[in-house]
């Protein structure tokens, strides 16, 4: 246990140095960096890579799925989870409904790709409309179960609707057409570059929105809902804004990976999976863009190298949630802000009951007063 | 139509009331947790599945050769109960000191305790399906994602009948075993000091302190309580259903969080309301929704049923029928 202590402590040390040095960088080092980054994305998927990263699965596939659309939904989540502090676990039922709306409208009556990506997002964002509208105004462990509950839903009515395909699914999903000098077949290659087209677009938004006066409203309302609102924060609308671009990203998800599956069914939509994104978002570091990443990457990679170990790897990660928030509860990348909060005691998501006083709870005793 | 589906209505009472005391054990546990610590403990389904294996090591071990009654099945639901509570409570108690109590010392967020749960849910399922199944069960030809079956304990003779609903005395088994161990709960939580330390914990963690309470026992022992009430759903469940399976706590758990939250979450009476009223709500439901045309197969909308109550219901109580009243609410 004190190995992995000083192991934690070393990679502390080192983020912070690459967090203080990030925060002095001159704009054109910014920008090669992000170059670089877009490069070894579209470089990536090359068999070298590969056989390191994944010698028992084909890496380009795994790249697209679940790499990639882990990285999307992660996003998506950030903003729900880590901006706006609100707690999400039926988040994969906007994945669904953006994955059936592609399933049913292309096989029903032949739509194509683009117009349903489209289509799939306005859906999806309905959707976290229609679940926030009346919702939202609970407060924050109430939101989490029924959130918990619509995931359910949407799954449970999907199986039992003959409409789109009950229990059995819907199959023979219709690729995208090709565009000129592209083909959508079965190599996931073509798709892995959508994926991180959308990526990069969702990283963009997601920085634009942070920084922007929707941004600081989210910030206010995660850290005291009480206090924005009496700051003259709409808080409710902007709450149900977050639900709704999250829902969006969540929904561009699902368009895409049904794009590519040609077969989804209800139980590719499990309440597991919601976990696992939440998860992602939290082990990466919530609110923090490179953090969340990291965290889907890890999630939907790990498993997949350790295939060796066959069936124990589910058990292990399981060991491996336990033990990284034992050692890290602010995960393993941290916003600068974030950071500061945790310190405080509350992380902006409130904090355990019963707190024995630690470093830190003495303050928030005092700032709760 | 409509005269097809009422006579259905009083079995699905008495079948509702059955399944709704199984749901109101464990969600104790959840209230209970929840209470002390603002924590939603999701690994607490995994020791409500834990409960339904020790009891079944329990009847492996003695080699039930049929169906019992009168003392001997007296005898014997005790010693289930006893051995059940022992290590579901034991295993709750494991739990807090490996997946919550780091984090609660380093003042981690409730959403990293969320995590750690559900990765200890996550481990405890595995651990069953690779490993305790597999061997202590001896299934390694079926694996350990398959049902295990359980002996009969109690034949499913009829006690008395209601209108035209049977009660069984499996049944009256369970609504008697669940409503004794809450009153139970209720006494040691209501009249014992270690159970004012437990409600002095939850109305407000830092003056408890300085009163002399030490938090530490009290969490301790609130997830020794919550986890033995596990237990007993666990010998209960095992005792209708004659089988359980690695993931038999993930709906049940979810379910009984759900009648947690609907009875008002962090109240002891709020969790046994919440209970009776779901199991009673979605049979309730699955029967009268075969009235809407081209429904059939109305027990499987019974999960969409009891979520859309529970929509509904926080919508015009935001913190349940009963209020969270363990504890003045805290933001």
């Amino acid at each position: 246990m004190s190995r992995l202590r000083q192991l934690r402590d070393r990679w502390s040390a080192t983020i912070d140095r690459v967090r203080d040095w990030w925060h002095d960088a001159s704009g054109w080092q910014r920008w090669t960096l992000y170059g670089l980054l877009i490069v070894l994305a579209l470089f990536a998927p090359s068999q070298a890579v590969g056989s390191v990263m994944s010698p028992f699965t084909d890496w380009p596939s795994l790249l697209f799925n679940p790499i990639g659309i882990y990285i999307l939904l992660a996003l998506g989540l950030n903003i729900v989870v880590g901006y706006a502090g609100l707690l999400d676990l039926g988040y994969v039922a906007f994945f669904a409904i953006g994955a059936y709306t592609l399933a049913y409208l292309s096989t029903k009556y032949g739509w194509s790709f683009w117009p349903l990506l489209v289509l799939g997002i306005a859906l999806a964002a309905v959707s976290g409309v229609i679940l926030g509208a009346p919702t939202l105004r609970l407060r924050g462990d109430y939101l989490a179960i029924v959130t918990l509950g619509f995931g359910e839903i949407v799954r449970i009515t999907a199986t039992n609707t003959d409409e789109i395909g009950g229990a059995r699914g819907i199959t023979n999903i219709p690729h995208p057409p090709d565009l000129p000098g592209v083909e959508f077949l079965l190599d996931p290659l073509p798709y892995y570059y959508i994926v991180v087209g959308l990526i990069v677009l969702t990283i963009v938004f997601s920085r634009r929105l942070e920084h922007s006066r929707v941004g600081r409203a989210w910030n206010a309302i995660r850290e005291d809902e009480d206090a924005a609102e009496l700051m003259g924060v709409p808080t409710f609308k902007f709450k149900l804004l977050a639900f709704a671009i999250g829902a969006m990203i969540g929904g561009m998800a699902g368009v895409v990976l049904a794009g590519k599956v040609i077969f989804i069914e209800p139980n590719n939509f499990p309440f597991i999976l919601s976990a696992t994104i939440v998860a992602a978002v939290v082990l990466g570091g919530s609110g923090n863009i490179p953090g969340v990443m990291l965290g889907a990457f890890l999630i939907a990679w790990l498993p997949e190298r350790f295939r060796g170990f066959a069936e124990y790897r589910i058990l292990f990660f399981g060991a491996a949630l336990v033990l990284v928030m034992a050692l890290r509860p602010e995960g393993l990348l941290p916003s600068r802000r974030r950071r500061a909060e945790l310190r405080e005691g509350s992380g902006g998501m409130g904090s355990l009951g019963a707190e024995v006083a630690g470093p830190g709870a003495a303050d928030h005793v005092e700032a709760k007063g | 139509m409509l005269a097809d589906v009422l006579p259905q209505l009083g079995p699905a009472t008495v079948g509702g009331l059955a399944f709704g005391a199984i749901y109101a054990l464990i969600a104790l546990g959840y209230t209970m947790v929840y209470g002390v610590l603002r924590l939603i403990n999701f690994a607490h389904s995994e020791i409500f599945m834990i409960g339904t294996f020790a009891a079944l090591l329990v009847l492996n071990i003695i080699g039930l050769s049929g169906p019992l009654s009168g003392f001997a099945l007296f005898g014997m639901l005790l010693l289930l109960f006893v051995a059940a509570m022992a290590v579901s409570g034991g295993s709750a108690v494991l739990l807090e000191q490996i997946a919550y109590r780091p984090l609660r010392r380093r003042g981690g967020s409730r959403l990293a305790a969320l995590i750690s749960a559900i990765g200890a849910s996550i481990f405890l399922q595995e651990l069953f399906a690779l490993l305790v199944i597999p061997d202590v069960f001896d299934r390694p030809q079926q694996g350990g994602r398959l049902p295990v079956p359980g002996p009969r304990i109690v034949d499913r003779d009829v006690v008395f009948t209601i209108g035209n609903a049977d009660v069984r005395i499996d049944q009256l088994i369970i609504v008697v075993a669940a409503v004794a161990m809450m009153l139970l709960l209720n006494q040691v939580v209501n009249r014992t000091r270690i159970g004012r330390g437990i409600r002095a914990t939850a109305q407000d963690p830092e003056s408890a302190v300085l009163m002399g309470v030490s938090i530490d026992a009290v969490v301790r022992l609130t997830f020794l309580l919550g986890g033995a009430m596990a237990g007993v759903a666990g010998v209960l469940y095992l005792m209708e259903f004659e089988n359980t399976n690695y993931f038999v706590g993930f709906l049940l758990g979810i379910k009984a969080f759900t009648a947690a939250v609907l009875g008002g979450i962090g109240n002891l009476r709020g969790a046994l309301l919440g209970g009776f009223l779901l199991g009673l709500v979605e049979n309730w439901g699955a029967v009268l929704i075969e009235l809407i045309p081209g429904v059939v197969g109305g027990s499987q909308w019974k999960d969409v049923i009891a979520f859309v109550i529970l929509v509904i219901v926080l919508l015009f109580r935001p913190t349940g029928i009963l209020g969270e009243s363990l504890q003045v609410a805290r933001a």
